[in-house]
């Protein structure tokens, strides 16, 4: 025995330990990951070793290397043998490798149970405090409940070493196991009087975590609580107590009172350290006790402690501390503001945002103005995007709170948002549009002045496109094109800015831009329409349709279906109005009814006014509800019987119908804001919503972009003339009344209420007009779509067919190959070269892609190049446009475009593999990526580039599973698989041929073989189970199928077909 | 409570971390390079507090950091802990390294990140602050690796002194 120890302690000389771990891997800084995999190899013949001090030297490594980013918890089980050993020294690092790696998932959690329990009543401290510290890392619902009460035991220990970790360990305790919490409590309480201060502590912090949840519950501890705050000494439960009357004081306001005294005291005890702590006390105060605000200004501005640090720090609590103050006394903040602002001068980033959250609460009618153009200086100035950004939403979330309460002016408020398009690189380019939409729809004054600064906007697009960095501002394009279409009865000049919507350039935006653009169009159109048929000459009504008919064929041809959808019925419909153009008919009246009627602004909460039509009951079920046992029961014994198909698949619909139909009405309940009211416009009800027009005293033609900063001076002189108006009006009145009291409004500067906004802005809260039969006036251009619609049908249809006679190409070309090897996974499309295409005539090369398929959202695609030229090619990047579905996984930091470099280069005539990984989301449907690899060629150092297309056939994520023909049955018999079928026609190949391609082409596997009848199985990635019986007689063969994802199915036996209509 | 310590160096390389909830390897790592990336980007003199760690936590959660030399020690905290409270027990931690390891330098925390780990599950203990108090800190530790020492071979004691 002894002999063996020693042996093995010889042994564990060679070993590695952590030292010479961390000294290899800085001595291979090259090829680091190569060296740590031969380590990880070391490793797992170490653990494979008996002797535990091995074990313990090899787990002690794995921990290091977890820090590093190497999954271990392959190691989960040896590392509970090395947790259960009986020398403290290797417990004590398996304690710290599970509490480093393991968390609720690991399976062998379950295992530990009594070893810990065994090691929490060990007779020695450190192997039960070892394994509180461990426990407390990774407790879960199951250990906490079955070892509650041993830790409860120890809260009360005679060693305050373990009393405060079992005192503490007991909040993670109640948080995995809450129904421990009751009788576990009374002795936590018990704790908060123990003779050790650290086991205090520890009660105290438990104590201020749950009150943190709760504060309710914890109410009467305070007399408690207010005696360990007068006699503890120890500055971290000070801090934490003072923490937790914070949260209490609310609920009790008479604690704030009783607080101030021994407050006071605790302050005159820590003056001799720096006012830090007394800042820090008073910051955890002020949620409970305003009356201290006072003091925080002394702290902010008096005289600091000499240290510099803690000028910021201090800076920085201050600043947090209004904050919580300004959500209970707003006013003993505002006096501060300059101060505020100063502080967004501030070097220090989390300052400058501190004081950002602070400006939200301090603006008011008379200072907006000011701390916007204060902002937007800093605007300018900032670097960062993080922090400009930041900048642009506190801007426009201090304008628009409480329904734009704050601006008086809105064309200053607009002049702002076109400002803030100019930012570079700004994600926020959808907050600043739908401000723009929301104010030009809602202040309806403001329209003229909008319409002039969105067709600027639109003209000058090429600005906010022309970069790629700029992507988010174009959202702003969204806005601005809406806003000229709808009110485009207010543009100066439509036929120019109908023509800056219609520009090349717009195909580079993105989808849903574009589509707005195409309406909006249109309803442009109608407008300059009429505008020119009103002149005696006629060719300008039509040169503009002919505009639109020449203009229109590029977004027609767009990728986005929304685009062309709309495009192409627009188009259509231009064409029609052109043909009545030519024969002098007067149509400007007729298309203008298309996009008749006005937006009128709707309260949110406005559905609930709309009567219920009678006869119809929301809640009731608009079919029978389905009954659970139905299936089971008339279920018929034969498999793959066709009625069970009917069947299943009925129900299937209907519920999702039902289902549909609530959904849709919740929708409607919650998300309409905006309704057209139309011709309706005179029902009753209308006329509430306050629309006050007030005439401008401020010129409304600015010429080219309007600069924000003359706002602030024009509403100066502004508001100068209404005093000026006001005190004539008083001392009129005055005079009337014969020289009566003084007011003070003369003397001082004006207040809030006196400043009258320019303009109004409707804000529609509950009331709203009866709407009832609101959207009618808009039917009429969804119905000459129709007829669009239709075409485009067929057109798809026919592309799709010829895509599929390519595939079929593809396919034929790879089998004749034979070179695909198939793994668990398949093979799938390779694109043969479009050799003319190239320049060089003499390159030549082959992708080859392979799918490897791992979890449930992966597939690895491994391609192989093969160089078939003369020439040299390196730095080959291969990129894939990303579909909804399906993405290339792209390193962190690239964007969602940029390509992946192949990490080889090419001498001619070689070949290599490659492979990339893509997240795929719904595995049911086929589908194709396109690509391209670009490439240089050494000799000419020119850029090649080659497309392909990836084919993600559903049969490629069907993994082959092999399945015993009991648990077969029991699937079949399980009855939720839905049923489908497929015959084959003049196959000739023998049974087992056919057998042998369906498992290699679509990953099934035989489950059993009867003659001339066979059952196969296979599993998707993620789960879906494809059953199939395959019979055949003659040359027909019928494959039955069934599977628990009907729409996989159907594409899986398409595939299965198409295999066989090859050959 | 606190969520994570990290200890990095001036380039971004891991020392120490410790999660007290749980994250995926590959997840880990991007919480430390994010943090090391926020860090290490702010000016000396400016304060130890920041928000904007966009993995970890939320708008509950501040980063408390304090810069020695080439180590950054930070930590991810809720609102429940205080700045300066934190701040202190940093300082407490450091001091207590340097105690333990006679003079501490960033090359004792490379080679022997197990017993930083041992020294620091005397201070926090699942997220929770456990003791503050340094002398009981290293009273602890010194007991822990007398133990440790007894329980050795002779065989392993000279190696370990190489």
């Amino acid at each position: 025995m002894a002999l063996k120890i020693v042996k093995g302690s010889i042994d564990r000389m060679f070993d590695k330990n952590l030292q010479d771990l961390v000294r290899g891997i800085r001595n291979h800084k090259e090829d680091e990951a190569k060296y740590i995999s031969t380590c990880i190899d070391e490793i797992k013949q170490e653990l494979k070793q008996d002797n535990i001090a091995v074990k313990a030297n090899a787990v002690c490594k794995l921990t290091y290397l977890q820090m590093l980013g190497y999954d271990v918890s392959w190691a989960a089980f040896n590392i509970v043998e090395v947790m259960s050993s009986s020398k403290f020294t290797y417990k004590r690092i398996g304690y710290l490798a599970a509490s480093q790696c393991f968390h609720e998932s690991t399976d062998v959690i379950m295992l530990t149970t009594n070893q810990i329990r065994k090691d929490l009543s060990s007779p020695n401290q450190y192997d039960t405090g070892v394994a509180l510290t461990g426990l407390s890392c990774f407790v879960t619902p199951d250990l906490a409940r079955d070892l509650a009460n041993d830790i409860m035991t120890l809260m009360s220990h005679t060693k305050p070493y373990i009393r405060k970790k079992a005192v503490l360990i007991m909040y993670k305790v109640f948080l995995k196991y809450p129904e421990s919490l009751r009788p576990a409590f009374p002795r936590l309480k018990e704790k908060l009087e123990d003779p050790d201060p650290g086991v205090q502590s520890a009660a105290v912090n438990v104590i201020c975590e749950l009150a943190r949840r709760n504060p309710k519950n914890y109410l009467s501890l305070a007399p408690l609580f207010f005696k360990l705050m007068t006699s503890s000494t120890n500055n971290w439960v000070l801090i934490k107590i003072i923490k937790l009357f914070g949260a209490l004081t609310p609920l009790e306001p008479r604690l704030g009172k009783k607080l101030i005294e021994p407050l006071t005291n605790l302050i005159h005890r820590w003056e001799e350290i720096p006012s830090l702590k007394v800042c820090h006390m008073l910051i955890s105060l002020s949620s409970g006790m305003p009356n201290h605000s006072a003091s925080i200004q002394v702290s902010l501005r008096g005289p600091l402690p000499i240290n510099s640090m803690f000028v910021v720090l201090v800076k920085y609590l201050g600043l947090l501390a209004m904050s919580k103050i300004l959500k209970t006394h707003p006013k003993s903040v505002q006096s501060h503001k300059d101060l505020i602002l100063q502080c967004l001068d501030d070097k220090d980033e989390s300052i400058r945002l501190r004081a950002l959250d602070l400006l939200y609460g301090m603006v008011s009618k008379k200072n907006l103005m000011e701390i916007v153009k204060k902002l937007m200086l800093h605007v300018d100035k900032a670097e960062g995007t993080t922090y400009r950004d930041e900048l642009l939403t506190k801007i426009i979330d201090i304008c628009s709170q409480s329904n734009y309460q704050y601006i008086t002016n809105f064309e200053w408020y607009i002049s702002i948002l076109v400002e803030l398009t100019r930012l570079e690189g700004t994600r926020h380019g959808h907050l600043i549009a739908s401000q723009m939409l929301d104010v030009a729809i809602r202040v309806k004054a403001i329209r003229v002045f909008a319409v002039a600064q969105m067709a600027t906007l639109l003209d000058n697009a090429h600005l906010m496109t022309g970069n790629v960095q700029r992507k988010g501002i174009c959202e702003v394009l969204y806005a601005a094109a809406w806003i000229c279409g709808e009110f485009s009865e207010h543009l100066e000049n439509p036929t120019q800015t109908l023509e800056a919507m219609l520009r090349p350039k717009v195909a580079t935006l993105p989808g849903h831009i574009q589509a707005v653009y195409v309406q909006n169009a249109a309803k442009l159109f109608a407008t300059v329409l009429k505008s020119q048929e009103g002149n005696t000459d006629s060719t300008a009504a039509q040169e503009t349709s002919q505009l639109m008919i020449e203009r229109l064929p590029l977004f027609v041809q767009s990728a986005n279906l929304e685009v062309q959808e709309r495009a192409s019925c627009i188009l259509q419909l231009v064409k029609y109005i052109q043909k009545l153009q030519q024969k002098d008919v007067e149509v400007a009246e007729e298309v203008i009814a298309l996009f008749d009627g006005e937006l009128n602004p709707v309260a949110p909460k406005a559905q609930k006014k709309v009567p219920v039509p009678e006869g119809l009951d929301l809640d009731a079920w608009i079919n029978e509800p389905p009954s659970e046992s139905e299936s089971e029961d008339d279920q018929p014994k034969a498999i793959f019987a066709k009625e069970e198909t009917k069947h299943s698949r009925t129900r299937h619909t209907e519920v999702d119908e039902k289902e549909l139909a609530k959904v849709s009405w919740a929708e409607h309940a919650t998300q309409i804001v905006y309704l057209y009211s139309g011709v309706y416009q005179e029902a009753p009800g209308v006329e509430h919503i306050p629309v006050v027009q007030i005439d401008l005293s401020v010129p409304l033609k600015v010429p080219g972009l309007p600069m924000s900063d003359q706002y602030v001076k024009l509403e100066e002189e502004r508001r100068q003339k209404e005093r000026v108006e006001k005190k004539k009006k008083d001392k009129k009145k005055r005079k009337e009344k014969g020289g009566g009291r003084r007011k003070k409004r003369d003397s001082g500067p004006e207040s809030e209420e006196d400043i009258t906004p320019a303009h109004m802005v409707d804000i529609v809260t509950e009331e709203m007009p009866e709407v009832q039969q609101i959207c009618a006036n808009r039917t009429k251009d969804k119905k000459s779509s129709k007829h669009k619609k239709k075409k485009q049908k067929k057109e798809k249809e026919d592309k799709e067919k010829k895509k599929k006679k390519k595939h079929h190409h593809h396919h034929h070309h790879s089998d004749g190959g034979g070179e695909e090897s198939v793994q668990n996974g398949t093979m799938e499309e390779e694109e043969p070269l479009p050799v003319t295409s190239f320049s060089l005539s003499s390159s030549s090369k082959e992708n080859d892609i392979q799918g490897n398929l791992q979890d449930g959202s992966q597939v690895v695609v491994s391609v192989i190049f093969e160089n078939k030229c003369d020439s040299f090619l390196k730095s080959m990047e291969f990129n894939v446009l990303d579909s909804l579905n399906s993405k290339l996984q792209r390193p962190e930091g690239s964007g969602p475009h940029d390509g992946l470099t192949v990490p080889f280069q090419l001498p001619p005539g070689v070949s290599n593999e490659a492979r990339f990984v893509f997240t795929v989301q719904s595995i049911v449907m086929p589908q194709k990526l396109k690509g391209t690899l670009t490439f240089i060629v050494k000799d000419s150092s020119t850029h090649e580039k080659l497309d392909f297309k990836l084919h993600f056939t559903c049969s490629s994520y069907l993994i082959t599973t092999p399945c015993y023909s009991d648990a077969f049955a029991k699937l079949l018999e399980s009855g939720d698989l839905k049923c489908s079928s497929v015959r084959l026609e003049g196959v000739s190949q023998p049974f087992h041929h056919l057998l042998a391609r369906i498992c290699f082409h679509h990953h099934f596997s035989v489950v059993e073989r009867v003659d001339s009848c066979a059952s196969m199985y296979s599993r998707s990635i993620q789960g879906h189970h494809v059953c199939l019986l395959v019979k055949t007689s003659g040359q027909t063969v019928s494959i039955d199928a069934k599977c628990d994802e009907p729409t996989l199915l159907g594409n899986v036996l398409d595939e299965i077909k198409q295999t066989f209509s090859q050959c | 409570m606190i969520k994570a310590i990290l200890i990095f160096n001036n380039h971004g390389k891991p020392r120490l971390s410790k999660f007290y909830e749980h994250y995926n390897e590959d997840t880990e790592q991007q919480i430390i390079r994010e943090t090391f990336h926020l860090v290490s980007k702010r000016d000396e003199n400016v304060c130890n507090f920041l928000e904007g760690g966009m993995l970890i936590g939320g708008s509950d959660y501040r980063l408390i950091y304090r810069h020695y030399a080439t180590l950054y020690f930070v930590f991810c905290v809720d609102s429940s802990e205080s700045e300066l409270g934190i701040l202190d027990l940093i300082q407490v931690f450091v001091e207590t390294l340097d105690k333990c390891f006679e003079n501490v330098c960033e090359l004792d925390l490379i080679f022997h990140v197990d017993k930083v780990h041992n020294i620091l599950a005397e201070m926090v203990m699942g997220g929770m602050v456990l003791e503050t108090n340094m002398n009981e800190i290293i009273t602890q530790v010194d007991s822990q690796n007398k133990m440790e020492k007894s329980e050795t071979f002779i065989f392993q004691s000279t190696r370990q002194d190489r």
